[in-house]
This record gives structure tokens, sequence and C-alpha cells, in this order.
């Protein structure tokens, strides 16, 4: 009997535990729920609040913008919630897997341009089409292109794109004995990255001390790649790296710099390259719209004033994204509305004035204002007119599923080799050439 | 030194009975003390089953969480090495056979990782091991704040892979790192430490060196403790030196405990990936330029995420677990040999 009651006992007390705990869970989602509905929009209505999630990488200038805050205003019955994971090669599997389990996807998922392709190939029936919901028109032809499959569905809605100028410190120059107006600098290499390549030579001549031309090959060659209409891909999806004559002429303008000591031999994105800008070791780097603001916070208040843009060689673009909404989302038509919103002209240009990406809606760039410290920090040079004249004039490019992984090799692999583990310009050919026979499963 | 040794040991062999014994002597107790009062009635007939049952039910969890987060995922994996998956198609798997391990088995990355796997495991593990068995030697002395120093060794194990590969790496940058600015009044030439071929494993090797060693000192260190006094009273009398009680004493008491720890070690190098990833930086997955310093983990990494070729990468997956399974044989063999010569 003794034991009976005891278990008995236990066995209220097990149930005591269980309800209270599934009490106290239960408390804890209406509170957190209460908590962001007050946040949202100041405690009013509250009743039937939709939370849209948004799914990105790196910095996207939504936050920063305020704009997440605006539309929340304007639509009191929606919070917006961000997922930032940081890296590119983090974010994409983890994006491709929740995409094909048809769960976990976020209402809204950011697309880079290295993977539109793959998507817009393999994934276009777990996006809606957004063609439909939207005047294409708005924008530029090539961008919208990018993200529209062979049937007219178009499973992205562009948000900034990458067009390309050269920025670089004045001092520098000066001190090197260039020319430093940047309407004259770029009119002595406009037309061929080789000639900027050339004059990296002569700064070379009289460099001051302890600095590089410019950051690494690699960045030239991302560059110059950016302006060529033949890259990896032909027009039907074939792989044609090692007959295009993009990559080719891309290839050897970074191969002059990697076996010239013009190059400070930095790694872009990594910690030493951000040590490189704050202590001044290269005199240039290639910068697409969106670097600016990289550039800003690397270099910091002793840069501020010391740098300057001049229009790069060829017209190019390097880098971009597009926003998509998965058909698993469970808010797609709140979804919707709020992606439209996002990439609208007005809010691409407010993303603008704040982070320096650039618009890829034509109708936005007659209103671009950069913010007032980002002119005074590159000379009040004219970024927005030097970007807007590359954007116009950007070639159309032919993306292919395996894009990213093909341009990992070659600057990774190839240039790397060269430029850091002295190889000549052939062995790192090859060598690139075997990691992307690997990479294609050849 | 004798009387910390004997606490020490002392809780552990208690420590040791505790979980075997105790329980099953409280449940026979109570099966004796109180017989079910009618064997036919249905609470007795429960009663016996629960006593059956419940062991079942309280180990369940384990297996079920085993089930479900380790052995699918396991038999999953070879479902897939034997397909030609992409990340990007998971619905379109095509029936590969052992393509896979075929294309593995001929492909120069494979083996260039497989060597990487086994120069870094070799110059990471034996330092880290030595230098281990020296510090638990120096802290078994009597020191005072003898804790302090004790804890402090745990400290690098404590910190993330992640913030002491960040350091190292700034440390090892080979335009204004630390370690070329020293390197620089001995008068040696900036070495490139990620694109050198011996220089990057090195680098490599000395992150899992300063993050293990610590811990593996400690291990030592407990099983040092537990060797009784009168061992080195005795070796002291007929004569023996510090040096000469540490290699006649010490290190053969060791023995099983030096093993423990060279086969966790080796596991542990076979599956090294953290340090090399986030050491190469933005595409740290291919280990260096060429492959200087790409592990086995890296190059699976590489295959299945960085590439999207899950098939592939499942291939790898399982070519490493048969690995560790042929070092897994190599220990015990070792072991039992050790244990006839003994």
């Amino acid at each position: 009997m003794r034991t009976s009651t005891r278990r008995s006992r236990r066995l209220g007390a097990l149930a005591a535990v269980a309800a209270l705990t599934t009490g106290l869970l239960a408390g804890c989602a209406n509170d957190s729920n209460d908590g962001s509905s007050a946040s949202g929009d100041g405690g009013g209505g509250g009743k039937g609040k939709t939370t849209l999630t948004i799914g990105t990488f790196g910095v996207f200038g939504y936050k920063q913008a305020g704009l997440y805050d605006e539309y929340m205003k304007l639509h009191p019955d929606i919070s917006i919630k961000e997922n930032v994971t940081t890296r590119t090669d983090v974010y994409w599997p983890k994006t491709l897997t929740r995409l094909q389990a048809g769960s976990g996807t976020d209402d809204i998922q950011a697309i880079e341009v290295g993977n539109i392709t793959e998507a817009v190939q393999t994934q276009a029936d777990k996006f809606v089409d957004l063609g439909k919901e939207v005047d294409k028109s708005q924008w530029l032809d090539w961008k919208t292109a990018q993200a529209t499959t062979k049937d007219g569905k178009t499973i992205g809605l562009g948000t900034d794109i990458g067009p390309m100028a050269i920025c670089y410190r004045k001092d520098l120059f000066e001190k090197a004995g260039l020319e430093t107006d940047r309407t004259k600098l770029a009119a002595q290499w406009k037309g061929d990255w080789a000639k900027y390549v050339d004059l990296g030579k002569q700064y070379m001549k009289k460099a001051p001390s302890g600095t590089k031309f410019v950051d690494s090959a690699s960045s030239v060659y991302n560059a110059a790649l950016g302006g060529e209409s033949e890259r990896y891909y032909d027009k039907d999806g074939n792989v044609i790296w090692d007959k295009s004559t993009g990559v080719k002429k891309s290839w050897n303008a970074a191969m002059t710099v990697a076996t010239s000591n013009m190059s400070a031999k930095l790694k872009q994105f990594d910690p030493t390259w951000d040590q490189g800008f704050a202590k001044g070791s290269f005199a240039t780097v290639a910068c697409p719209a969106w670097m600016m603001g990289y550039i800003q916070e690397k270099s910091g208040d002793a840069g501020k004033g010391k740098w300057d843009v001049a229009a790069a060689p060829t017209a190019a673009n390097w880098g971009g994204s597009f926003i998509g909404v998965p058909t698993a989302g469970k808010h797609q038509k709140e979804a919707i509305a709020l992606a439209k919103w996002l990439t609208a002209p007005e809010q691409q240009a407010k993303v603008f004035a704040k982070q320096a990406s650039f618009p890829s809606t034509p109708a936005a760039y007659d209103s671009l204002k950069p913010a007032a410290a980002t002119t005074s920090y590159f000379s009040d040079a004219p970024i927005t007119q030097i970007f807007a004249d590359s954007a116009k004039t950007i070639p159309v490019q032919n993306f292919g599923t395996k894009d990213q992984p093909i341009g990992t090799a070659i600057t990774d692999v190839g240039i790397l080799q060269v430029e850091q583990k002295g190889k000549s310009p052939d062995q790192g050919w090859n060598a690139a050439k075997a990691e992307i026979k690997d990479v294609l499963g050849q | 030194m004798t009387s910390s040794k004997q606490a020490l040991a002392h809780p552990a062999t208690s420590a040791d009975a505790a979980p075997g014994s105790q329980p099953g002597a409280a449940r026979g107790a109570r099966g004796r003390g109180t017989p079910p009062p009618d064997p036919g009635s249905w609470r007795s007939r429960l009663y016996r089953w629960d006593m059956k049952a419940s062991p079942y039910a309280f180990i369940a969890p384990f297996f079920v969480i085993f089930g479900a987060f380790g052995l699918v995922p396991l038999l999953y994996t070879a479902w897939y090495s034997l397909h030609n998956v992409q990340l990007s198609g998971l619905d379109h798997q095509t029936w590969a056979g052992l393509d896979n391990y075929k294309n593995l088995l001929s492909s120069e990355f494979f083996w260039n990782a497989l060597e990487n796997t086994f120069t870094i495991g070799v110059i990471s593990t034996v330092p880290q091991l030595v230098m281990a068995l020296g510090i638990a030697h120096l802290l078994n002395y009597r020191l005072r704040g003898s804790t302090v120093w004790r804890v402090v060794m745990l400290t690098p194990y404590a910190t993330s892979v992640a913030a002491a590969t960040l350091v190292f790496t700034l440390l090892y940058s080979w335009d204004g790192g630390m370690i070329n600015w020293l390197l620089h009044f001995v008068g040696v030439h900036p070495i490139n430490w990620r694109e050198s071929d011996w220089g990057s494993q090195f680098a490599v090797s000395s992150i899992v060196i300063w993050r293990w060693t610590g811990y593996n000192a400690l291990i030592y260190l407990a099983a040092m403790q537990a060797i009784p006094t009168d061992l080195y009273e005795s070796a002291a009398l007929d004569g023996a030196g510090r040096w000469q009680q540490f290699r006649h004493v010490t290190v053969p008491m060791l023995r099983p405990t030096i093993l423990f720890t060279v086969v966790v070690s080796t596991i542990g190098a076979t599956q090294l990936f953290g340090e090399p990833l986030l050491f190469g930086g933005v595409s740290g997955s291919k280990g260096g330029s060429a492959h200087q310093y790409q592990t086995l983990g890296l190059y699976m990494y590489d295959q299945g995420w960085g590439i999207g070729n899950l098939g592939k990468a499942s291939a790898i997956a399982w070519t490493m677990f048969l690995i560790l399974l042929i070092v897994a044989a190599i220990n015990l063999l070792v072991t039992r040999r050790l244990r006839k010569s003994q």
C-alpha cells in the first residue's frame, strides 16, 4: 500500500510539473507575442498581426536605412524580422536545402547574383512568379533577365547592382608623382584594364614606402571580368570558361599584377585586407558601389578626404542581389507586397543614401543623393554620376549554374598560386583547370 | 604531496564504485521487502511489468536520439554516396553505384587531403602529448597556487575555435603579423604562413596544440596523482633521480592513460575541420591555393557545400568512417600487445 500511495503522489507531482511547464511555455509565447506587437506599432491594435521574415546575407541596408520601421508604420498589422547569415557560402547551401524541403524558408529570401542562374534553372518552381506582380520595365533589362526563366517566370526582384569605379588614394598618387585629377585619370586608363595596370608600373617606380598600387590581383580580375559579356558560360548554358575571351583578357591583366610586385597580395574580405585599408598599404582598389561603405568603415577617420573616385576603365558590374518569395512561405500575399515595396525606386534610393548600394531601377537615378559623410569622405567626387554612367552601359552577361565555384577556383587557386606562391602563370592556369574539372565533376 | 594525492585518489575510487552497485541494490531490497500480496492481481502484474520494462524505458532516450540523429543519417549518407546527388536537385537522384568512390580514389585532391590529415595529425598530436606530459609532471610538484595553474592550463580548451583561430590568423599574417615581426629581429625573411606548404601546416598544428595541450595535461595530472607514493619513495631509496623516477615510475604507470589520450587525439586529428577552415579565411574550405592544408573534413565540406556535389561528399564521409574504423582496429591491436608485454 505504501508504495502505491507514493506512486500516486509522484504521479500527481508529475502532472503538476507538466501542467506548470506547459503553462509557463504558453505564458512565454504570449509574452513574446505581446512584446513584439508592442514594439512594432507602439501598443495599438495587435490583433491578427502577421510577422514576415526576410533572410539575407551580409549588409543589405534595409534595417540601416530604417525601411523596416517605415513599412511597419505604414502597415500596422505587419511586423518584420530579418534573419542575417553573414557568409554567402553558408547562406546559400542552407537556403537551397530549405527550399527543397519546402519548410524552414523565410517569407522573403535574398539571392546573390552568383547564385541566381542556379536558382532560375533548378529552383524556379519553389518561387512565386513576381513578374506578374510588378512593372518589369522599372528595372535595368539585364538585371530582370538574370532572374527570369526561359518560359518567362521572374523569380526575384532586383535589389542593388555593383557598377564599378576605381577608388584611389589621392595623397599616395601625389607622392608617386601621378595625376590626381579624377577625370584626367579616368581618361588615362579608359577602355582597357591593361592601361590601368600600366599605370601601376609607373606608380611602383616612385611608390611611397610600404605601399603598393593595388590590393590584390584577384580584385583586378573580378573587376575586369565584370565588364565582359563572355564569362564562364555561353547563352545556352554551356561551360566555355577556358575558351572565353573575357576570362582570357581579365586573366592576363591579373597576371601582370601578380608577377610585377605592384600588389599588396591581400585576400579580399580577410581581416588582413581590412588592416590594409587602415594602414593605407595600397593606393587603389576596384570599387563596386557597395564597397564604398566598406572602405569608409575600414579606413576610418584617417582616410577621410584622402580617398577619391574615378570612372573604371570599362563599365562593369560586380555583385548585386535579388529578393524572391518562396512558395513555401505562409504569408505569400504580404511577402509579395513587402518585396515590391523594398525594391521600388524610392526605397532603393533611400538605401543608396545610407549604404551606397546602387539601385537597379534607373528611375531612382535622378533623385540619388549619397550621404553627406560619404561625399566628403571621397573628396566630394560625383559618385552618383560616375556609378550611374557605368550602370547604364554594363553589358548583358550570361551566368551559369556553377558560376561561383568556378570563379573561386580561378581567383583563390589559380591567381593566388601565382601571386603568393610564386608559380608561373601557366602553372596557375593549370591548377585552376584541375580545380574546375573537379568542380564540374568531369 | 602525499596528502593531496590520497585525497584526490580516494573520491575517484568511491565514485567509480557508486553507479554500478547502488541502484541495483536498492531495487533488490525493495523487491524482497514488499512481496506482491496477490500474484494474480492486476496490480502485481503491473508491478512485475514495471520491474522488467522500466530499465529499458530509462535507457531508451539515448537510443531513440542516437537512432534519429546518428544511425539514420549514417545510413542515409551511405545511400547518398551510391547516388549522383546535387545540392540544388535533391529530388533528382540518379543511381551511380560505386562511381563516387572510384572518382574519389582517382582524385588527386582526395589523396592530398588524406596525406595532409595524416601529417597535420602527426605534427599536432605528438608535440601536444609530449608537452602535456611534461607540464603535468611539473604541475604535480608542490606549487604555490596550484589550482590557479591548473585552471589556466584549461583556458585555451575553453575558448572557442573561432576566436582562437582568428587571433592566430592575425599572428601569422605575412604582412604585419606578430610572428613575422619577431622573426625579422633574428634576420629571417617574412614567411607567407598561409600559402607556404610546411608553414601553413605548422600554423594549423600550432592552433591545435595550443588548444588541446592543457586538456591532456590535466588528464595526465589526474592519473599521476593516483600513482602510489611508496613507488616513488622506494625508487628514491634505490637512488633514482627525478628524471629516472619520471622514466621508470611515472611513464609506465601512466601507460593506459597515455593510450587513451592517443586514441582520443587520433580521432580528433582525423576529423580536424574548424581550425583549417577558419585559418583559410574567405574560401577556407579549399585549404589554401594549392590545398596545402586541406584535410579530409575540409574536402568533404568543400565538395558538399562549396560545390554542391552531395553524392561525392557522402562518399568522403563514409571513407572517413572506414578510416576511423581501421585506426580503431590498429589501436586495439597495439593495446593488446602492450597488455601482454606487461
